[in-house]
């Protein structure tokens, strides 16, 4: 046993920033003590031979009620090339300009997505480069044009269809639910539907209840449809092009207060996987589930944690629907307890699926209950202190932690 | 443009001096609206001719056709016939298959061979025939629940879509969609949808793509038309008029052709309508708004052949009302009480076989031996469609899986690193998904 710890510790100090105290690690003690000592074993080896290994971890600074402006080279990136900054809404741009260039049949319709470029400048300049049918400036009327772009996508064109604000969706539910996750099973297989639904959501800064929406858990109970959530510049433009390319109906959620994440990506072209999940720090101890703004809230707390001498493993899920059980079990796994850090409302979000299917497959492994930290069930109020309040903070996160892993 | 209608109300607008230069604007500019200014309403709108050929100055909207009335068709004389005698056998083995379809369905359905909702087209095939037996196989049709008919008129085969009614695998959608969703890519009949109002968009859509391909993809032989039939109730749904503005802002090729039966389930038109007259709002987002008698194939053809001519030439949707009527109700299982016995009698007398039959009688197109040749040739292909759907396999197991994703790798990846589709048991379709 002592041996055990001397080893940790010396692996720890290889790889971990910050002072390491080797009496707070605690093991876990519901289980025989041999089997978790040689899966202990084992994975301390794992850990001593891939610490070089391990890529550079990104420092985030985040305020967390402001949006991150500038973070260091991507530790998800492995370019070989030196590549290019750029902010995440160029990211989205660049993705979709590319596949445009490429597939003549791609076309992007929303509110002000033509002449005005896009409420968020995701589609600047694409109007005078392709054209106004390829780039079409709807009336306000996301039922019809959601049911247009629907239509369009089974009678053979690959439209990307913009809402303004993920919340206008609403409105599209209809054609959403019914027309787009469901008609390639009616038909028997006839139509396909390879369209791309993509817009903000998540909340803000003070943009009031309507315009805060996370409509993810809205939308997950559709049959048919593939939903994914971006975070960095990097997955938004491979998952920006992995969409538009595949033929199911993709649901791309972004959030207003990450397209000005700046990162540098490499030059070559890359494409994503919709359904994998992102590890974003590998640990030992926990496992942090996460997406989209999320993340950048886990990895501010992940420095506190650090310091008090935890050693989280953060994956960002990445696919909503479905949910990667892979590299989401593998951590689990490996560390035994996991905490999912969310957006979403409480009831029946994206973390209570997630928490359904750990328990499924995987509640042999936990020596914990799985706690989910989701934003409160309350309208998002305009007044900042109160929406603050309602989204998960980083002082939560690190507390949700330390109950957990005591 | 002078074009010919019979016997119909067409709504008339002259062009505005104002909106002459604009709408000459060629085609591929993108800019929307043509429209600069609009004057002040027009109190009324008349429907007939000569009143609004006076009203040069009127607001609005429509693309401008002066359409001259066309004398009612006189009996004796053979050379300004509507239709030839081929022509006419063809629509009458369309109207037969149609009546002979339905009324096997209702038979099968209270034998126990089809369940759920079957909503049934008795009365209506004038509309069906009238317009679809006018386009080509590349155009598109989009319709409701009340399916099955514009699945036989486009050329889905009576078998599959008798299999699919009864579930079976053999069905055009394999089963897996049912009386209310026909789909056939072969034939271009994009749906059979079961909410009111959601299969418009999607006809949008097609429209759009066929504007896209001749546009953007330049495909300059591409002039495919898209027509989406839909009933009196959806037309005070909101996707119909957001439709409406699209289709007319863009000038896509679409027909919007409305099956006014004046019932919706047991909500009379009536009842729920401001304004009853569905014709009208065409004009009101700049389109013509047309009028037809519904239980006339002939008619229904006129007014067909003008409106899908001119999507075909670019020239932008059109509304067509048809006032029409069904002879049984809503679905099957509608017990059908509330209508006024006096109503139904009035419009059986107007059954529309029955009048193309007398047309085509008076006017010496055809022998009855041929008409009762063609009744024959449809009674045995409905009844070969029944005994096709009887024998046909029911759906499999693993059929549950199948067509949930193009790409099934949306399924995800499963616990043990591979993509769950690749798990047999998707193929057998015992995975819990």
């Amino acid at each position: 046993m002592a041996a055990t710890f001397q080893g940790l510790g010396a692996a720890a100090a290889l790889s971990l920033s910050g002072s390491f105290d080797p009496n707070r690690l605690h093991l876990p003690c519901r289980r025989s003590l041999s089997v978790t000592r040689l899966s202990f074993v084992v994975r301390l080896e794992e850990r001593i031979v891939s610490g070089s290994n391990l890529p550079p971890r990104r420092a985030q600074q985040l305020v967390s009620k402001a949006v991150a402006t500038k973070a260091d080279a991507a530790s998800a990136s492995t370019a070989s090339k030196p590549g290019h900054e750029l902010l995440l809404f160029e990211a989205l741009r660049e993705g979709l300009e590319e596949e445009m260039d490429r597939d003549p049949q791609v076309c992007v319709m929303g509110e002000d997505v033509g002449h005005y470029g896009g409420s968020y400048k995701v589609t600047k300049g694409l109007a005078d480069k392709f054209g106004d049918l390829r780039v079409l400036d709807t009336p306000i009327a996301e039922n019809a044009f959601t049911g247009m772009g629907i239509g369009a996508a089974m009678t053979g064109l690959r439209p990307v269809v913009e809402g303004m604000n993920m919340g206008f969706l609403l409105l599209a539910f209809n054609q959403i639910s019914n027309n787009c996750g469901m008609l390639h099973y009616t038909s028997g297989g006839q139509f396909k539907i390879p369209i791309v639904i993509r817009g903000p959501g998540g909340v803000g800064r003070q943009l009031g209840a309507e315009h805060s929406q996370r409509l993810e858990s809205y939308f997950q109970s559709i049959p048919g449809i593939q939903m994914v959530a971006c975070s960095t510049p990097y997955n938004a433009k491979g998952l920006m092009k992995a969409a538009i390319r595949s033929e199911n109906p993709v649901i791309l959620f972004e959030h207003v207060l990450l397209y000005n994440l700046k990162e540098r990506i490499p030059d070559e072209e890359y494409v994503l996987n919709l359904e994998e999940a992102e590890m974003v720090r590998p640990g030992e101890h926990i496992t942090i589930l996460t997406y989209s703004r999320m993340r950048y809230h886990v990895m501010q707390a992940a420095k506190t944690l650090v310091n008090k001498g935890y050693d989280p493993e953060v994956i960002d899920i990445r696919s909503l629907k479905p949910f990667d059980l892979y590299t989401i079990g593998n951590s689990v796994k490996k560390t035994h307890r996991v905490l999912i850090v969310e957006e979403c409302m409480r009831t029946g979000g994206i973390g209570a699926s997630l928490t359904a299917a750990i328990t499924e497959n995987f509640h042999d492994y936990l020596d914990a209950p799985i706690m989910c930290l989701s934003s409160q069930d309350v309208p998002t109020p305009y007044a900042g202190t109160l929406e603050n309040w309602t989204v998960v903070q980083p002082a939560q996160i690190v507390t949700a932690v330390e109950q957990l892993c005591q | 443009m002078a074009t010919a209608f019979s016997s119909i109300n067409v709504v008339q607008h002259a062009r505005c001096d104002n909106f002459s230069v604009a709408s000459r604007k060629p085609s591929s500019a993108f800019l929307g609206s043509t429209y600069s200014i609009r004057l002040s309403p027009s109190a009324s709108r008349s429907a007939s001719v000569s009143a609004a050929v006076n009203r040069k100055a009127s607001s609005v909207s429509a693309v401008s056709e002066v359409v001259k009335e066309k004398k009612q068709k006189s009996v004796s004389s053979g050379s300004n016939l509507l239709i030839t005698k081929e022509e006419g056998l063809e629509v009458y083995e369309d109207m037969v298959l149609g009546r002979v379809f339905e009324d096997m369905c209702a038979q099968m359905y209270y034998r126990g061979k089809m369940f759920g909702f079957v909503h049934l087209y008795n009365g209506q095939e004038a509309v069906s025939t009238g317009f679809i037996k006018l386009l080509k196989k590349e155009d598109c049709v989009v319709s409701t629940y009340r399916d099955h008919v514009h699945a036989l008129s486009k050329g889905v085969p009576a078998r599959e879509v008798m299999s699919e009614l009864f579930g079976k695998t053999t069905g055009c959608c394999r089963g897996q969609g049912g009386s209310m969703h026909m789909f056939s890519k072969e034939h271009n009949l994009i749906g059979g949808f079961a909410f009111i109002g959601e299969g418009i968009p999607i006809a949008t859509g097609a429209a759009f793509t066929s504007k896209y391909r001749r546009e953007v993809l330049k495909e300059a032989d591409c002039d495919h038309v898209t027509v989406a039939f839909f009933g009196d109730g959806t037309c005070n749904n909101g996707q119909f008029y957001e439709c409406l503005n699209m289709a007319a802002l863009w000038k896509l090729p679409i027909v919007f052709v409305v099956e006014n039966n004046l019932w919706a389930i047991g909500m009379s038109h009536l009842r729920s309508t401001s304004d009853p007259e569905i014709w009208k709002k065409g004009p009101a987002f700049g389109m013509p708004g047309v009028h037809v008698d519904g239980m006339d194939v002939l008619k229904v053809r006129e007014v067909a052949k003008e409106a899908i001519g001119r999507a075909r030439r670019g020239e932008g949707p059109t509304l067509v009302e048809c006032e029409t009527y069904r002879f049984r109700g809503h679905s099957l299982a509608d017990p059908d009480e509330l209508r006024d016995p006096d109503e139904k009698a009035r419009y059986a007398a107007r059954d529309p076989i029955a009048a193309l039959k007398k047309y085509m009688f008076e006017n010496n197109l055809v022998k009855e031996a041929e008409l009762k040749a063609i009744d024959k040739k449809i009674d045995e292909l409905v009844e070969d469609a029944v005994e096709f759907a009887d024998e046909s396999p029911q759906p499999s197991r693993s059929q549950l899986l199948e067509n949930v994703f193009a790409d099934p790798k949306g399924f995800g990846i499963g616990p043990d690193g591979r993509y769950r589709c690749e798990d047999p048991k998707f193929t057998e379709g015992t995975a819990h998904v």
